[in-house]
């Protein structure tokens, strides 16, 4: 009873508050990282260094007005949020922190397959709000999601097929164990699915270069134009929610989790004195990080451009390295 | 109002603008200051009021009639293209100026598109950029409009300045098919001062809003709106014009 | 699909107004566009909502009144806008104005040059997504404000010229702090391009887009960078020197293509060209006074011309005419460069994307005061 269900609540409500705790501190971040960037010094008034700002944001944003615009279409305008927050908070539970079973909710063995199956939801959240708020710029721009974002799940979901190639399992746990077998992280026998998987990653959470859906200066912030206060919130914790998700599923799959680094290396050895999830969240910070720095240093792609990569290059390279993978793996 | 030349004839000696039949009689309704009591906003405007150039003896001196336009001195030379202009079409020239460096040709309206033409054609001129198109105002004289074209060329790198004299309704012909950037040029044009362009593809207001009425470049423009009296008490405002337009409509 | 539409698939075009509240439409500019799916078909441009009718007001003030008044049209590059205005009345006049004034002018136009660019960098780059751009130039900009602001005070609108030469001499220690900036300048350029100009992303998204071919340029009166871009050599610095320009040393940077990207090349080559110039200018500055014999009252004689000058934007104009009698102009007509140009907008935006039209609008550099005066 307590072990099939109140532990797992607990952890469950313990995972989700992180969330979007680590979200308010990732917008935090985010804003000074790109600060930095801009010789600027971001927030510096609300608290030491503007650290507060993470806990001010979100009271000023559930504190707004939320309008809902005249001629939207009310229940979907409402449901388009929820839409898009609540995958991104779920594939959490498969996101193993370390590797106790403390730092993970459940371990399915079909756990990657969950993450690409749920992140795909919030593809919905995006097309029904720039369709629900009946108005042309968002309608324009949940058009460049749909497009986008299923183009992109294709170029995604083949990469992984190598990896869970490579690994021979689809649990998130078993992967890091395969990279703890194997004795190296993945990163360095699948560095193409990496780039490729990073790249995906990046316009499926629509961060710059491809913000194409929300492009600021285009489409005046695309799907979510006419919301606002809370409403607008859960897509801003949304995107931030999928950051955190792309960047612990890339650490999962190719960094080795919660590993140190070169595990089979008992020269290294002393580095287990640190604790596994330290290992992993500083990897994630690592990816966090550079999320933020490539937004802030580069232009945003254009659409049709997107599609041809997407289409022309990404996926074309995914499915060779689906064969090139297979065709070692045969041979070894 | 103070400011114009002529103050107390600007009211009642304005033609009117029969080439915008509606702006014709808005031109005077955007101006209700009847209060002051010697303007006569009321006069009916289908009445082509004659140019009546009498200056009041209290009035500052007499507006002015035109340009000077001095003609070039005598021992100037010429630029090639003038010279081969006055030959091509010896007829379509009223008369050549010059000051402070700058040539200018007076042509009439029937002949500007010939001139034009030439002065783009032509190897000794290839006049291929036409920096600018404006026009002034000089409401005394009959032929009120002086519209100017300013014109560059990039081969031979020299200026030359044409100008049309036109009447209030005289048609100018637009010369957006010689250069295509007499486009929105002419469109300000027309928007501000109302010169009846022919011609023209796409003949909208510019920089004024869409349904406004009048030309606000023209001299007899007024230089003021509705005033105090729109401030202090609205209704009065309201009234005094609604009389005006109710006049005009009889 | 058959010929025809059952009411299910039925297309039509989606007319979306841009502006005159958006982000990348520089002020209050207004397009109306008509898509097919996110190609644009036709565009029209609305314009309109800054006219302030300056033209009509200068009418009623007097000449030196109009200084002030220029400011507020392209109120990026106030001291250009300036300088075409006072040289205008000094050909009118015929007005010598002192060696050591137009030097000084001169130092502050191409000031301003550098000043307009680094803002049409930042907000180019920007509209393309590259914000990081946005506050390193404009980091520039804000010393060319102080250096501005210690001349004569202003850091926007500068009122910095008068007819027949300067208010004001160069404060002591000014010409060292240009030199300064002039090195600080130099160093940063290549920042910028290190960003942008071989940035994978930047290159497609700015090749090829917006080809305009030279006749069509001139033929729509393009100037300035734009008509640069589509490689006319036309810069009125060179064609018709004004103020000391005659006398220096400088390169007019000429695209090839005609697209977006040259026309980004060449206003980071004016950058260069611009330091070049202050810094001859510096190091020839003549003693002497910077104000010529101007009469108290300024009275032209009657007659009219037309002037023009470089302005960051492009060919600026001024056409006045003056009747002899008035202390005010008869007529005063500017030739805005913004507007030519924005003219150039709409063939260069059909046929391309949304987000190109962002980018074209950023590519001819408009300032919306200026062009509704």
């Amino acid at each position: 009873m307590i072990d099939t269900i109140v532990i797992p609540l607990l952890k469950i409500a313990v995972l989700v508050n992180g969330v979007l705790v680590a979200v308010t501190f990732t917008v935090l971040m985010e804003r000074k990282v790109i600060a930095w960037a801009q010789s600027r010094l971001g927030p510096m008034r609300v608290g030491p260094y503007g650290i507060l700002q993470a806990i001010v944001d979100p009271i000023k944003l559930i504190l707004k007005e939320d309008i809902t615009p005249a001629k939207a279409d009310k229940w979907m305008f409402t449901l388009a949020p929820i839409l898009s927050l609540v995958p991104a908070l779920v594939v959490f539970a498969v996101v193993p922190f370390g590797g106790d079973e403390l730092f993970y909710v459940t371990d399915i063995n079909v756990g990657l397959l969950f993450i690409i199956a749920v992140t795909s939801i919030g593809v919905y959240g995006i097309i029904l709000a720039g369709w629900a708020s009946n108005s042309k710029y968002p309608l324009l721009a949940s058009l460049r999601a749909s497009a986008q974002l299923i183009s992109y799940e294709i170029a995604v979901t083949m990469t992984l097929v190598s990896v869970i190639l490579t690994a021979g399992t689809l649990s998130m746990i078993g992967i890091v164990e395969a990279q703890q077998e194997a004795g190296f992280w993945f990163f360095f026998v699948q560095p193409v699915a990496f780039v490729l998987v990073l790249i995906g990653g990046l316009a499926e959470t629509n961060r710059a270069p491809f913000d194409m859906p929300e492009a600021e200066q285009e489409l005046t912030g695309g799907f979510h134009t006419e919301y606002s206060g809370m409403r607008f919130s859960m897509f801003f914790l949304a995107e931030y929610a999928n950051m955190l998700v792309i960047s612990a599923v890339v650490v999962v799959l190719f960094w080795g989790g919660w590993l140190r680094p070169f595990p089979n290396v008992a020269a290294l050895s002393f580095l287990d004195f640190i604790p596994s999830w330290v290992w992993f969240f500083g990897k994630m910070f690592g990816f966090l990080y550079l999320f933020i720095w490539i937004r802030a240093t580069l232009p945003r792609y254009r659409y049709d451009q997107l599609m041809r990569l997407g289409w022309k290059i990404l996926i074309p390279i995914a499915i060779g390295n689906i064969v090139v993978t297979a065709v070692v793996k045969v041979l070894l | 109002m103070a400011d114009e030349p002529k103050s107390d004839d600007a009211a009642t000696d304005k033609p009117p603008s029969a080439d915008t039949p509606a702006g014709a009689s808005a031109a005077d309704g955007v101006k209700p200051v009847p209060a002051t009591g010697g303007q006569e906003t009321g006069k009916p405007a289908a009445a082509p009021a004659k140019p009546k150039p009498k200056p009041k003896p209290k009035a500052p001196p007499e507006a002015p009639k035109g340009p000077s336009d001095p003609l070039p001195p005598d021992d100037l030379e010429q630029p090639a293209f003038l010279v081969s202009l006055r030959q091509a079409l010896p007829a379509a020239i009223e008369q050549v100026s010059y000051w402070v460096g700058d040539w200018t040709v007076i042509v009439p309206p029937t002949a500007l598109i010939d001139v034009l033409n030439f002065l783009k054609d032509a190897e000794e001129a290839s006049f291929d950029y036409c920096a600018d198109i404006t026009a002034s105002d000089w409401p005394p004289r009959e032929k009120r409009f002086d519209v100017i074209y300013c014109l560059y060329s990039t081969r031979r790198r020299h200026r030359v300045r044409v100008k049309v004299r036109a009447g209030e309704n005289e048609p100018v012909p637009s010369v957006t098919g010689i250069w295509p950037a007499a486009n929105w040029l002419e469109r300000e044009l027309w928007d501000m001062f109302g010169v009846n362009l022919t011609g023209h593809p796409d003949l909208r207001r510019i920089l004024m809003p869409e349904g406004w009425q009048g030309h606000p470049q023209r001299k007899d423009y007024p230089l003021e709106g509705p005033g105090e009296l729109l401030l202090e008490s609205p209704m009065e405002w309201l009234r005094l014009r609604n009389l005006s337009d109710e006049t005009e409509i009889e | 699909m058959t010929t025809a539409p059952s009411p299910m698939f039925d297309t039509d075009e989606l007319v979306i107004n841009m502006g005159p509240q958006h982000p990348s439409t520089h002020g209050v500019l207004r397009l109306v566009l008509k898509l097919d799916g996110e190609k644009v078909k036709d565009v029209d441009v609305v314009m309109g909502y800054v006219h302030r009718g300056i033209e009509k007001l200068s009418e009623n003030r007097d000449w030196t009144q109009i200084i002030l008044l220029t400011d507020r049209m392209d109120y990026v590059a106030a001291a250009t806008n300036n300088l075409g205005y006072c040289e205008t009345v000094e050909k009118l006049m015929e007005i010598e104005v002192p060696r050591r004034a137009r030097y000084i002018r001169t130092i502050l136009a191409e000031l301003q040059r550098i000043a307009s660019h680094c803002l049409w960098l930042g907000t180019h780059a920007m509209d393309i997504g590259a914000m990081t751009v946005f506050l390193y130039a404009f980091r520039e900009r804000e010393l060319i404000l102080d250096l501005f602001e210690e001349y004569c005070g202003a850091r926007l609108t500068y009122n910095s010229m008068r007819v027949g030469g300067l208010p004001l001499d160069i404060p002591t220690g000014w010409d060292e702090k240009v030199r300064a900036f002039c090195d600080v300048m130099e160093a940063k350029v290549p920042e910028y391009e290190e960003l942008l100009t071989n940035n994978r992303i930047w290159l497609e998204r700015t090749r090829g887009i917006g080809v305009i071919s030279a006749e069509d340029a001139i033929g729509l009166g393009l100037c300035g960078p734009p008509l640069r871009g589509s490689a006319v050599y036309r810069d009125v610095r060179k064609d018709e020197p004004y103020a000391a320009y005659d006398e220096f040393d400088f390169e007019v940077p000429l695209g090839t293509r005609g697209d977006t990207y040259d026309r980004y090349l060449i206003r980071l080559e004016e950058f260069r060209q611009s330091i070049r110039i202050i810094r001859q200018a510096l190091d020839g500055l003549p003693e002497g006074p910077v104000m010529g014999k101007v009469p108290r009252l300024l009275k032209p004689k009657a007659g009219e011309t037309y002037h023009a000058i470089e302005s960051p934007k492009g060919e600026l104009g001024y056409f006045i005419v003056s009747d002899g009698r008035a202390t005010n102009p008869y007529r005063f007509r500017v030739r805005p460069p913004s507007f030519c140009n924005l003219q150039g907008l709409r063939p260069l935006v059909i046929g391309h994307l949304v987000a190109d039209v962002v980018a074209l609008i950023g590519t001819i550099d408009v300032v919306l005061g200026e062009v509704d005066r």
